[in-house]
C-alpha cells in the first residue's frame, strides 16, 4: 500500500506548496472556512472566518520545467463580508465565509458567489492591464487642467500598465434567510442558483437581488416539533431541474422543480435503514450529513457523515452503493468527542475529476482518499514536517489496539484541534488543496 | 483494507462482518454508558430538538436598554453581579451592558494566506 494514493496505478502524492503563517498562535479571523477550485482549475479561492477571500492563480507551466505543474500564487484578495449586528432580532451575524462557488466563465472576467450566514454576494474579478493616457482636460496624475491652457486636442490612447486585479461586488442577495445559510449551488443553466439555510431553500436569479423563490420549507408549524434541519444542498451538475438536500437525520431528498413550485414533497428519499441493535444516544448525531456532492457525471452523489463517506447511485434509494470508513477508531471516543463538541464538526468531501477517487478530511491534520475502482484507501498528513518541495507524502496509520507499530499513531495521541474540514480537488488534474486550521496545502501527484 | 478477507468463504466473511458490527455497537454503547454516568440528566427531554434549537439560535445576543438603565441606577446603591468568566454568554441573571457585548471589528488586516 506504500505510495498508493488513489487514482490507481499507485499515484504518489507530493508536497507542492503551503500558504499561511507558520506560528501556532492562530487568530480567529485566519481560520479557513472554505476552499474551491474554479471550473478550469486555474483559480483556487479560499474564504476565512474574518470574511476575507483570497484567490490564487496557477502559473502557466514553464517550458524549462516540464516535470512541474504551475504553482499557485496570489491573484486577488478582498474583504467579502463584514460582521453585522441585527438590532431588531438581537442577532450577531458573523462575517465568516461559509461557502464560495464559482460561476462558469463566460467572458474575460471571473465571477464567484460567496456567502456568510445571511447574505450572498456575487463578486466580479477582472484584470486591468491597460489604462488610457493623454487626456485633454486632466493631467496624468488626475488633477484637472485649467481649460484656458488647452490649446491643442489629442486622442487619448491605451497604454500598457502593470496587471491589476480588481474585485467588485456586483450583486448583494440579502434578507432572504431567517436561519443560517449552509450551502449555495449554481444551477447548470448558469442563470439561477440556490441558497439553503437550516430550514429553507431559496432559488435566485443571478441578475435579480430583490426577489427569491422559496422552494423548500421544512419549518414545522410548531417549533417544538422540530426534529431535523437541512445540512447541505446542491444542484445536479447537468439536470437544471434537479437538486438534493441532506438532513441532520442522515437522509437525502432529491427534488424536481418541474413537479411543483414548492418542493416540500421529495421525488426520491435516500436513506439507509438503521440496524435497531446499533441504536444509541450518538446514532442520530453521527448520522447527520455534513456535506453532499454530486459526481461530475451526475450519476452518483456522495455524502459525508461523522464517521463515513457514502456513495449513492441516484437510481437506488434504499442504501448507498459504497461506504468508506474514514476514522472508525473514533467509536471508542464518542463520549469525549461529544463533550468537546468535536462530534459536531462538519467535514466536507470531494470527487476527483473522473469520479474514480473521493477525498475527505479527519483529525490530526490527516486526510483520507478512497479509490473506488482499485478498492484502496490511504491516509496522508498535511504538516510542515513533510513539506519539503516535491517530497512524497508517506501514508499514515492509526493504531487502535495495544501494540503500536513503529510510525503508527495511537488514537489517544491524535490532536482533535487539528482538523481538516475543507478539501478541494482540481477538476482535471491530480492537484489537491487541503486546508488545515489556518494553512492551505497544495499537493500534486508525482509526474 | 479487506484484502485479507478475500480468501475466506462467503459464510465466514458474513460472520466476521457481523462480529465487527457487534463490536462496534458494543463500543458505542460503552461510550453512551460513560456519557450517561457523567451527565445523568442527559436525554430526558427530547434530545433532538435541544441541540437543533441551540443550532438555530446561534448568534443570539441580548441587550435590554431598560435593564441597562436600571442597573446603572442601582449601581449607586450596591455592587452589581460581576460578569462571569464567559463574557460571550449574555443571558438570564447577568445584566448585559454594552461593554460586555464583544466588539465587532472587521478584519482590516490582509489574510496571512496572501502574505
Amino acid at each position: 500500500m506504500a505510495g498508493a494514493g488513489g487514482g490507481g496505478n499507485d499515484v504518489q502524492w507530493c508536497f507542492s506548496q503551503v500558504k499561511g503563517a507558520i506560528d501556532d498562535d492562530v487568530a480567529e479571523a485566519d481560520i479557513i472556512s472554505t476552499v474551491e477550485f474554479n471550473h478550469s482549475g486555474e483559480l483556487l479561492a479560499t474564504g476565512d472566518k474574518g470574511g476575507r477571500v483570497v484567490i490564487f492563480q496557477q502559473e502557466l507551466e514553464s517550458k524549462n520545467q516540464p516535470q512541474c505543474r504551475g504553482e499557485y500564487n496570489v491573484y486577488s484578495t478582498f474583504q467579502s463580508h463584514e460582521p453585522e449586528f441585527d438590532y431588531l432580532k438581537s442577532l450577531e451575524i458573523e462575517e465568516k465565509i461559509n461557502k464560495i462557488r464559482w460561476l462558469p466563465q463566460k467572458n474575460a472576467a471571473q465571477f464567484l458567489l460567496s456567502t456568510n450566514d445571511k447574505t450572498i454576494k456575487l463578486w466580479k474579478i477582472s484584470e486591468r492591464d491597460k489604462r488610457p493616457e493623454g487626456y485633454n482636460l486632466k493631467e496624468e496624475d488626475g488633477r484637472y487642467r485649467d481649460p484656458t491652457t488647452v490649446t491643442t486636442l489629442r486622442v487619448p490612447v491605451f497604454q500598457p500598465m502593470d496587471l491589476m486585479v480588481e474585485a467588485s461586488p456586483r450583486r448583494v442577495f440579502a434578507n432572504a434567510h431567517t436561519y443560517h445559510i449552509n450551502s449555495i449551488s449554481v444551477n447548470s443553466d448558469c442563470e439561477t442558483y440556490l441558497s439553503a439555510d437550516d430550514l429553507r431553500i431559496n432559488l435566485w436569479n443571478l441578475e435579480i437581488t430583490d426577489r427569491s423563490f422559496n422552494i423548500v420549507d421544512i419549518k414545522p408549524a410548531n417549533m417544538e416539533e422540530l426534529t431535523e434541519v437541512i445540512t447541505a444542498a446542491e444542484f445536479h451538475p447537468n439536470q437544471c431541474n434537479t437538486f438534493v438536500y441532506s438532513s441532520s437525520k442522515g437522509t437525502i431528498r432529491l427534488c424536481d422543480m418541474r413537479a411543483s413550485a414548492l418542493c416540500d414533497q421529495h421525488s426520491k428519499l435516500f436513506e439507509e435503514p438503521e440496524d435497531p441493535s446499533n441504536r444509541s444516544f450518538f446514532s442520530e448525531i453521527i448520522s447527520s450529513i455534513s456535506d453532499v456532492k454530486f459526481s461530475h457525471s451526475g450519476r452518483y452523489m456522495m455524502t459525508r457523515d461523522y464517521l463515513s463517506v457514502k456513495i449513492w447511485d441516484l437510481n437506488m434509494e434504499s442504501r448507498p452503493v459504497e461506504t468508506y470508513q474514514v476514522h472508525e477508531y473514533l467509536r471508542s471516543k464518542l463520549c469525549s468527542l461529544y463533550e468537546n463538541d468535536c462530534i459536531f464538526d462538519k467535514f466536507e468531501c470531494c470527487w476527483n475529476g473522473n469520479d474514480s477517487v473521493v477525498m475527505t478530511g479527519s483529525y490530526n491534520n490527516f486526510f483520507r482518499m478512497f479509490d473506488r475502482g482499485y478498492r484502496q484507501d490511504v491516509t496522508l498528513e498535511a504538516s510542515r514536517e513533510s513539506s519539503k518541495p516535491r517530497s512524497v507524502l508517506k501514508p499514515r496509520k492509526v493504531c487502535t489496539g495495544g501494540k503500536r507499530k513503529k510510525d503508527e499513531i495511537s488514537v489517544d495521541s491524535l490532536d482533535f484541534n487539528k482538523k481538516i474540514l475543507h478539501t478541494a480537488w482540481h477538476p482535471q488534474d491530480n492537484i489537491i488543496a487541503v486546508a488545515t486550521t489556518n494553512n492551505l496545502y497544495i499537493f500534486q501527484d508525482k509526474l | 483494507m479487506s484484502s485479507e478477507n478475500l480468501s475466506d468463504t462467503p459464510m465466514e466473511y458474513e460472520d466476521e462482518k457481523q462480529d465487527s458490527q457487534e463490536k462496534n455497537a458494543n463500543l458505542v454503547k460503552g461510550e453512551e454508558v460513560k456519557l450517561k454516568a457523567k451527565y445523568p440528566g442527559l436525554g430526558q427531554k427530547p434530545g433532538g430538538s435541544d441541540f437543533l434549537m441551540k443550532r438555530l439560535q446561534k448568534g443570539q445576543k441580548y441587550f435590554d436598554s431598560g435593564d441597562y438603565n436600571m442597573a446603572k441606577a442601582k449601581m449607586k446603591n450596591k455592587q452589581l453581579p460581576v460578569a462571569g468568566p464567559d463574557k460571550n454568554l449574555v443571558t438570564g441573571d447577568h445584566i448585559p451592558t454594552p461593554q460586555d457585548l464583544p466588539q465587532r471589528r472587521s478584519s482590516l488586516v490582509t489574510s496571512k494566506l496572501a502574505g
